[in-house]
């Protein structure tokens, strides 16, 4: 043993350690850092043994945990000792005390550079070292090259070397750009055919850390990684003192698969060929030994291999293998394969067709929410939360729910909040959803957020079928003899706007409803009082005739609160106090709430922020990034396609979504309620992909065009969809790149709303936001760039029609990895008329050249003002317009047959507002309108629809304006939409409209002719 | 990447740490007092792994010490479960099996091993033996600077008597 004796310092370090508590100990450590102070003033008179020793007892006692604050500059000055054992101690107490942005750091560089060039081996090893571990951005400008230089040097020994790359992997992390990829690339190639294996292992951690940045440049490196994997975990080609528990190097296999998962594909078939056999036997031939170590170090190997595995995407049959190998690690007895079990199960979840299989396996990973160790509970969390989707909501929910009783303080926040998004997220029927969230208050009431209370409060106020149920349920949960304060909150919300409806029940008279609320009023805090007071104010309104009992009682508390010492609780109980002395003007005031506009789930924001501080870059990730639709658009509505925000925020995806007509979520009701959507069937995906490439490409035309097109087969009666994608032209099928999503789905769902996804593919997402103001619109289009290398040659070229002047604001011809450009796009619309705006945009991205052709969402309708008429208002202004061409009036046959009520939120949905009860027959929809352009000016447009209740695919339209283009550019529109309601299948085969406004109207027989002689 | 490395005895004394990402001093001490309550307070029998401030802390116990390396939260595990071990054993080696007093007072060469182990966070060397081989050398180093000294302060003692 060749311990150096420092006497002085162990002298120092058994006095410490036979201080009897911490008081002494922190005299002693004064004495010291005095004595050395002392001692460091009078710096010509120390040793070189004695700075040394003081500079070690001064790590020692930041060790400890104490302030030093002094004799940094001793300590950086021993660097540029010209002996061994003071540079040294320099070099590495230095590393230890400052930072990497300690200003005398700077002081040192001239002495570290002369070092690392120096001849003197030992001399560089220790300035490698000092820089690799806290070297900052400006060791990495000044030191790079000279860094790089040794690396490659024939010339210098293995130890210097692999210093030296972990050296320049620290600087490349300060500055990437101290790497310059194009010369490098072959160079780190050529370290990779390296047989020393220190130099090795350094150089693919360098690697890693370069292909997560940049893979493109690095493709040679590939076959070089399979290689080494083949040497090591097959050849078992290496030194045995590089065998660790007879593995060849553990650490360098990892490190190894860990790059190549960086790589999106491999192409060349020798080479996957040859690393998939290797995976093959890491993946069987793994066994449990009974060596702990060995053990630890072949699973590390194991799980690094499943971790490739799911990245290449294997055939099916080995990706069951490794679900099969998981499905046996979550329940064996050793704890950190049980934890690794679970953890790379969620990371499975991502692949697609697994799912099902992982399902299997769900009573294990229910029993692991109760295992011992709290980590491997929240894994199994995790992976619960992730695997949760309709078939086994009901069943994970009330598992979390009743785990949620005994879980640790530290994970119920997690927990309530986990199982809350998944209830409102997979809820068969929102009357569970509303058991499961009072459950949730009930139980673990301090570790629920108030988000959680307003969005059930908020689904309850938005459906009415919801609201006698939600009242019963707080109704109940009242009786119970302590309740936490939220649960107070909550119920006497609901209480006091829908008790009404439970009037006629025992226990549920206004009176007793009062009293039971008012027995917790003495239990609150002074934030809950406010909602009590209105509460008593609604049952005061709610009860009729009026009970003089209960008016005193409600009275006599608002009298006495008038005078509280919080101002929200004293101006409510003023207001509600002089309100109900109005008697009918109360009813008015304190009406029931409206509905909340719909928007995105406050906890699923909550979620994804959490996500999001967390999130660092790495393979997984960036796959779980690229999977995730809506990662890159900041909207704050839902997709109105029907399948609500659910993929945003689970990394689960979830195929079966919209088809599956179970699934309908909550928030669709309300939307549908609300009015803003117009259809509500969900519609299976897309199936002819091509013939929406097929959309944007006919823009030329009118759109009308593009319909008859793809209207002309099915009229003949062969089905469109295949005939669609014959006539696509050859270069468009030539684009390798595949969006995501249907693309004319996408435009026709942002004709109905201002902001969402307009086009999206592996690389780059569109967004859109619009904003209209009469006849201008200011769009922003947000190009989001979804790789972690920038998109080159960015072009964007707006082809306007005839009637839009737009201007697109610079388009930047890179968007940076990771990174979203905003560009704003201004329109005016100068005369009316049903032309499309097209965006013909164009990227390249690596070796592929990408141009998409995309319509743009400025459409008619984006021009009109909803505008309500009374009858006085509108039948003079009806009569007024009296024939063509201001008035046209056409039978439209193909319609797709809605009940009128539907009818009438589409109309609502493109801004035209149908007013109720005008038109004298029910089975007859009257709307208006306003049109802004630059030359009509703000011009009014009434519409009237008579449909036929026996047949509902055809109907007789009239519209009128006092423009002859607008009224037939708006009337064919309104076609447009109600023939073809954008589904992105085929539309029903529709007989040719009658185009002409001349053209002679309807038949006899038709009841729209008849009822049309009432005006 | 290992952001930084902590070793703490069972009482909650610091017996090493060595920071890889850039903590601030003030932040040093709260990270150590977190990790410490953390890693302490579990028993035996649990897995070796501690979820922390997104990351994740890899631990392991021998005798009356702690180590613990905290790493990204999709890093290797495992893998850094035996540099842990690797590292232990390496200590083994060259203080002839090493006890929590051998680290106390030779602390600084605790910290010379783990050079040798880990650079900017990422393991440099795997071979015990070549470890071995490069303290050795430097002690050797260290042993002719001081020879040197003597003989010189020899040299000067013997002059000027």
């Amino acid at each position: 043993m060749a311990l150096s004796g420092m006497r002085g310092l162990s002298v120092f370090i058994s006095d410490i350690r036979n201080c009897q508590n911490k008081e002494q100990e922190r005299l002693r450590v004064d004495k010291e850092l005095g004595n050395i102070r002392t001692r460091f003033k009078n710096e010509k008179g120390l040793t070189p043994y004695e700075k040394k020793k003081y500079v070690w007892k001064m790590l020692y006692i930041h060790m400890l945990g104490y302030d030093v604050d002094f004799g940094h500059m001793e300590t950086v000055s021993l660097i540029s000792a010209p002996k061994y054992p003071e540079k040294q101690v320099g070099y590495i107490v230095t590393a230890c005390l400052l930072n990497e942005n300690h200003d005398f750091l700077r002081i040192a560089i001239n002495t570290v550079r002369n070092d690392i060039i120096g001849r003197n081996e030992t001399f560089q090893c220790l300035a490698l070292t000092m820089v690799g571990n806290i070297g900052g951005r400006e060791f990495a400008e000044s030191l790079a090259p000279d860094v790089q230089k040794l690396l490659i040097s024939s010339s210098c020994r293995p130890l210097v070397r692999k210093k030296a790359a972990l050296c320049l992997l620290r600087l490349y992390r300060k500055n990437p750009d101290v790497v310059n990829v194009d010369g490098w690339a072959d160079r780190m190639a050529q370290l990779l055919d390296e047989r020393d294996l220190g130099v090795l292992t350094s150089s693919m951690s360098l690697l890693v850390a370069l292909v997560s940045n940049n893979h493109e440049a690095y493709w040679s490196c590939l076959p070089k990684c399979v290689k080494t994997l083949e040497r090591l975990a097959r050849n078992q080609d290496i030194p045995q003192e590089y065998t660790y528990y007879g593995i060849p190097s553990p650490w360098l296999q990892v490190k190894t698969m860990r790059a190549l998962q960086y790589f999106p594909t491999i192409e060349d078939p020798n080479t996957r060929r040859s690393l998939f056999e290797v995976l093959q036997r890491i993946l069987m031939g793994t066994d449990v030994v009974k060596n702990v170590n060995k053990n630890n170090a072949s699973h590390a190997v194991l799980f690094e291999a499943l971790s490739l595995v799911m990245h290449l995407d294997a055939e099916k049959e080995m990706m069951s293998q490794c679900v099969a190998l998981l499905g046996k690690f979550i329940a064996v007895r050793e704890p950190n394969i049980r934890y690794l079990g679970l953890e790379n199960m969620t990371r499975m979840l991502m692949v697609t067709d697994v799912q099902d299989i992982i399902k299997r396996h769900q009573a294990q990973i229910i029993t692991s929410l109760k295992d011992p160790d709290i980590s491997i509970r929240r894994r199994a969390l995790d992976l619960c939360y992730g695997m949760c989707d309709v078939s086994n909501a009901k069943d994970i929910v009330e598992e979390l729910l009743q785990y949620l009783s005994t879980s640790d303080f530290a994970m119920r926040e997690e927990l309530s909040l986990k199982a809350a998004i998944l209830a409102e997220k997979f809820a068969p029927d929102l009357s569970w959803y509303v058991d499961v969230i009072l459950q949730l208050i009930d139980k673990a009431g301090d570790f629920v957020s108030d988000d959680i209370w307003f969005r059930v409060v908020q689904f309850v106020t938005n459906n009415e079928d919801l609201q006698p149920y939600a009242a019963a349920k707080a109704r109940e949960y009242l009786d119970k003899p302590a309740i936490h304060e939220t649960m107070v909150k909550v119920s006497a919300y609901l209480l006091g706007e829908y008790s009404h409806f439970l009037a006629r029940r025992p226990g549920c008279s206004p009176k007793e409803i009062f009293s039971i609320i008012h027995e917790k009023l003495p239990t609150v805090s002074m934030s809950t009082v406010p909602i009590l007071l209105s509460t008593y104010a609604k049952i005061l309104m709610h009860t009729q005739p009026p009970e003089p009992d209960l008016q005193n009682q409600i009275w006599a508390i608002f009298h006495k609160y008038e005078s509280c010492i919080d101002v929200e609780i004293q101006q409510r109980a003023v207001e509600y106090f002089a309100l109900s002395a109005k008697g009918a003007a109360l009813a008015d005031i304190l009406a029931e709430m409206p509905k909340f506009p719909e928007r995105q789930s406050a906890l699923i924001k909550k979620a994804e922020d959490i996500e999001t501080d967390t999130a660092e870059q790495s393979a997984i990730k960036l796959r779980a990034q690229q999977q995730m639709s809506n990662a890159l658009v900041v909207t704050d509505q839902r997709p109105a396609n029907g399948s609500p925000a659910v993929g945003q925020l689970s990394l689960v995806k979830l195929p079966s979504m919209s088809s599956n007509p179970d699934n309908y979520s909550a928030d669709e009701g309300v939307t549908q309620e609300n009015g803003i959507l117009s259809t509500v069937d969900p519609q299976p995906p897309s199936a002819d992909l091509l013939s929406d490439l097929l959309g944007p490409l006919a823009i030329e035309g009118p759109p009308g065009a593009v319909q008859s097109e793809q209207n002309v087969p099915g009229a003949d009666g062969v089905p469109s969809a295949a005939d669609a994608a014959a006539i696509v032209p050859i270069e468009e099928q030539k684009n390798t790149v595949q969006p995501i999503g249907n693309i004319a789905e996408r435009f026709h769902a942002l004709c109905l709303k201002d902001s969402g996804v307009l086009y999206e593919d592996p690389n780059i997402q569109i967004g859109i936001k619009a904003e209209w103001r009469a006849h201008q619109g200011r769009l922003v289009l947000f190009l989001g760039n979804k790789n972690t290398s920038p998109l080159v040659s960015v072009q964007a070229l707006i082809l306007p029609p005839s009637h839009l002047k737009m201007e697109l604001s610079l388009v930047p011809e890179t968007i940076p990895p990771r990174a979203q450009v905003q560009c704003p796009l201004e329109v005016v619309n100068l005369h009316p008329s049903r032309d499309v705006a097209v965006l013909d945009f164009s990227y390249k991205f690596g070796s592929h050249a990408v141009n998409i052709k995309l319509r743009l969402p400025a459409v008619l309708n984006k021009f009109l003002q909803p505008l309500t008429l009374t009858t006085n208002e509108f039948f003079p202004q009806w009569r007024s317009l009296s024939g063509p061409p201001l008035k046209l009036q056409e039978v439209v046959r193909g319609v797709k047959p809605l009940p009128l009520m539907e009818m009438a939120n589409l109309l609502s949905s493109l801004r035209v507002m149908v007013s109720s009860g005008l038109d004298p027959n029910p089975n007859n929809l009257v709307a208006s309108t306003t049109f802004y352009s630059e030359s009509t000016r703000a011009m009014l447009c009434l519409v009237r629809i008579e449909t036929d209740p026996a047949d509902r695919t055809q109907l007789r339209m009239t519209v009128a304006s006092g423009d002859p283009t607008l009224t037939f550019e708006l009337m064919e529109y309104i076609k447009e939409q109600l023939v073809d309601i954008p589904t992105g299948s085929a539309p029903p085969p529709m007989a040719p409209a009658v185009a002409s406004p001349m053209a002679p109207v309807a038949p006899l027989n038709d009841p729209g002719a008849i009822l049309a002689g009432l005006l | 990447m290992i952001h930084f490395v902590l070793l703490i005895s069972r009482q909650g004394k610091v017996r090493l740490t060595k920071w890889y990402s850039a903590y601030p001093q003030k932040e040093r001490t709260k990270v150590i007092r977190e990790i410490s309550g953390e890693v302490l307070a579990r028993g035996p029998k649990l897995c070796n792994f501690v979820e922390w401030r997104g990351l994740k802390v890899v631990y392991r116990r021998y005798a009356s010490l702690y180590f613990c390396m905290c790493i990204n939260q999709d890093d290797n595990e495992l893998e850094v479960l035996e540099i842990i071990h690797h590292y232990v054993e390496t200590l083994d080696r060259y203080f002839g099996s090493v006890c929590e007093l051998d680290l106390i007072f030779n602390f600084h060469k605790a910290y010379y091993i783990l050079d040798e182990l880990l650079l900017a966070g990422e393991l440099q060397e795997s071979s015990k033996k070549t470890v071995a081989r490069l303290i050795a050398g430097q002690d050797a180093l260290v042993e002719t600077a001081k020879e040197e000294a003597n003989s010189i302060s020899n040299i000067i003692a013997q002059a000027s008597k």
